[in-house]
């Protein structure tokens, strides 16, 4: 049975801004041009948001500087920081306060400058004592040692690891937004320059900037808005570790919770979601959640992946904005997991729209393999 | 056990005083028999009476990744203990070992000791 928040909010505006790259904005003020297109949306002003959901790589108490900086005056705010998962998070906490009448109007947002800032991944994740010894790269070295292991115990293949940089690269193919676009093939990928083995360069996901925001309502009132709105329908977060010393099973990560509880609140079945947005900062990424997430058994992911399953065309629509691999990732890409949901379920995505998107899973990933956050959109249809 | 000469002080500061003298000691709760690492006030059970015992040394390697850096690579793997608990360390004197390799403990002196691991000779 489904639980009572199911259908209680709608996210009723949507915006982006500085996607790919910014020069000369700082994070701040992408955040808040994001908020700006947010608001035009959703035909809202500045003084109508009453709560703040917040959370950057360069703010430590995120929804405070997000406060001041657009002059608001929240009744509700919350600066979660559970990495690149948060907003996943954020659109829980969000309708459970609207729906609670804590607030009436929410805004969830996020914004970096990390790519005209200096071209790295910006994170205030501090070291692990008893990791430093040894000289991690974090998050690559973590998610190397994942992916070490399931080749290991599964025989899962660099081969696949590229085929879902290839696949994520032919979604960005067909979306204009999206930062890295052009051919790509398998082999392209595993002739990238080897950065922690097994992962190249090519099963990185990229450094850009970019900010975005949503506006959500009580469902009563989403129907008075100019846009179609796109309806929550469920979210659950599971974490059993932080540093990849302490994760049970590089092979299974919390999602394998998240992903039961998430569909078990939103009333869904697998058979039911049109669109899958998997966080994928790293190939492995892909490959984890859609076992974890219950899309194909444990170990057979790679498998799964193979002849194109989540390309354009393929059996399941996998990150159809291209995803963290090819179309932006900002530091914490959780708000894009989200803005690709809206985009499919309003009928806004242009070339890769698909036939059919009623039901989006979106699935945040925070720190190393650590936080994990399932979370469900959809259409007025499946209310 | 060696605990009481060093009771004034945290978990982690005495596992790094341990390994300043050159030895590689872990906790071991006394009543549930678990090994904790890395050092804690409280087992996962919720024990704290954790005591300090030698580690035996061995292990086998779980996971490896190879740094790849201009400067000199190196790797990093993450070494599942003869006794339980998993760490993170570096294979010393291979660029990289296969998963389920063998490998052993010793201390690695210097201004910020650590443990280091050998492939095991067969």
């Amino acid at each position: 049975m489904s639980h009572s928040i199911r259908g209680k909010t709608a996210i009723v505006g949507m915006g982006v801004a500085g996607v790919g790259e910014a020069p000369g904005y700082s994070a701040i003020e992408l955040l808040g041009l994001s908020v700006h297109a947010a608001l035009a949306d959703a035909g809202l002003k500045l003084g109508d948001i009453d709560a703040v959901f917040a959370a950057t790589s360069s703010h430590a108490f995120a929804s405070m500087s997000v406060t001041e900086y657009l002059g608001l005056k929240p009744k509700y705010f919350d600066s979660t920081n559970v990495g690149g998962s948060s907003f996943e998070m954020h659109l829980l906490q969000a309708s459970l306060a609207l729906e609670a009448g804590l607030c009436d109007v929410a805004l969830i947002c996020y914004g970096s400058n990390q790519r005209t800032a200096g071209g790295r991944l910006v994170s205030m994740s501090e070291p692990q004592w008893h990791e430093t010894p040894y000289a991690p790269r974090h998050p690559i070295t973590a998610y190397a040692l994942a992916t070490s292991r399931h080749m290991h115990q599964f025989g899962t293949t660099r081969d696949m690891l590229a085929d879902v940089a290839v696949s994520a690269r032919q979604w960005a193919n067909l979306n204009p937004d999206a930062f890295a676009r052009g051919p790509l093939t398998r082999d392209d990928v595993l002739s990238k320059r080897m950065v922690s083995d097994p992962l190249t360069a090519g099963d990185c996901c990229l450094v850009t900037d970019g900010a975005a925001a949503c506006i959500l309502v009580r469902a009563d009132r989403a129907r008075d808005f100019p846009q179609k709105p796109v309806y929550f329908l469920g979210a659950a977060g599971a974490n059993w570790h932080r540093s990849i010393q302490a994760m049970p099973d590089l092979t299974v990560t919390a999602a394998s919770e998240s992903g039961p509880r998430a569909f078990e609140m939103a009333g869904l079945t697998r058979g039911e979601v049109d669109l899958v947005m998997l966080y994928d900062a790293f190939t492995i990424n892909t490959i984890l959640f859609l076992e974890d997430l219950g899309f194909c058994p444990k170990g057979e992911g790679g498998r799964f992946v193979q002849d194109g399953r989540i390309a354009p065309g393929g059996e399941l629509a996998v990150n159809t904005n291209g995803g963290g691999l090819s179309c932006v990732h900002p530091g914490m890409y959780g708000m894009f997991l989200i803005a690709e949901g809206v985009a499919q379920i309003r009928g806004e995505a242009g070339e890769r729209q698909l036939k059919t998107a009623d039901v989006a899973l979106l699935h945040g990933n925070g720190g190393t393999l650590s936080s994990q956050v399932t979370a469900f959109l959809g259409s007025e249809a499946v209310l | 056990m060696d605990d009481t000469a060093k009771a004034t002080a945290g978990p982690q500061a005495i596992y790094e005083r341990f390994l300043a003298e050159g030895r590689f000691m872990i906790q071991r709760s006394r009543e549930t028999g678990e090994y904790v690492f890395y050092p804690k006030v409280m087992a996962p059970s919720g024990a704290v009476d954790l005591g300090w015992v030698e580690a035996s040394g061995g292990g086998t390697v779980y996971a490896i990744t190879v740094n790849r850096k201009r400067e000199g690579s190196y790797n990093v793997a993450l070494i599942d203990l003869d006794e339980g608990p998993r760490m993170m360390a570096t294979v010393v004197g291979a660029l990289t070992l296969p998963i389920g390799s063998r490998v052993r403990a010793r201390i690695e002196a210097g201004a910020n000791p650590r443990v280091v691991f050998d492939p095991e000779e067969k």
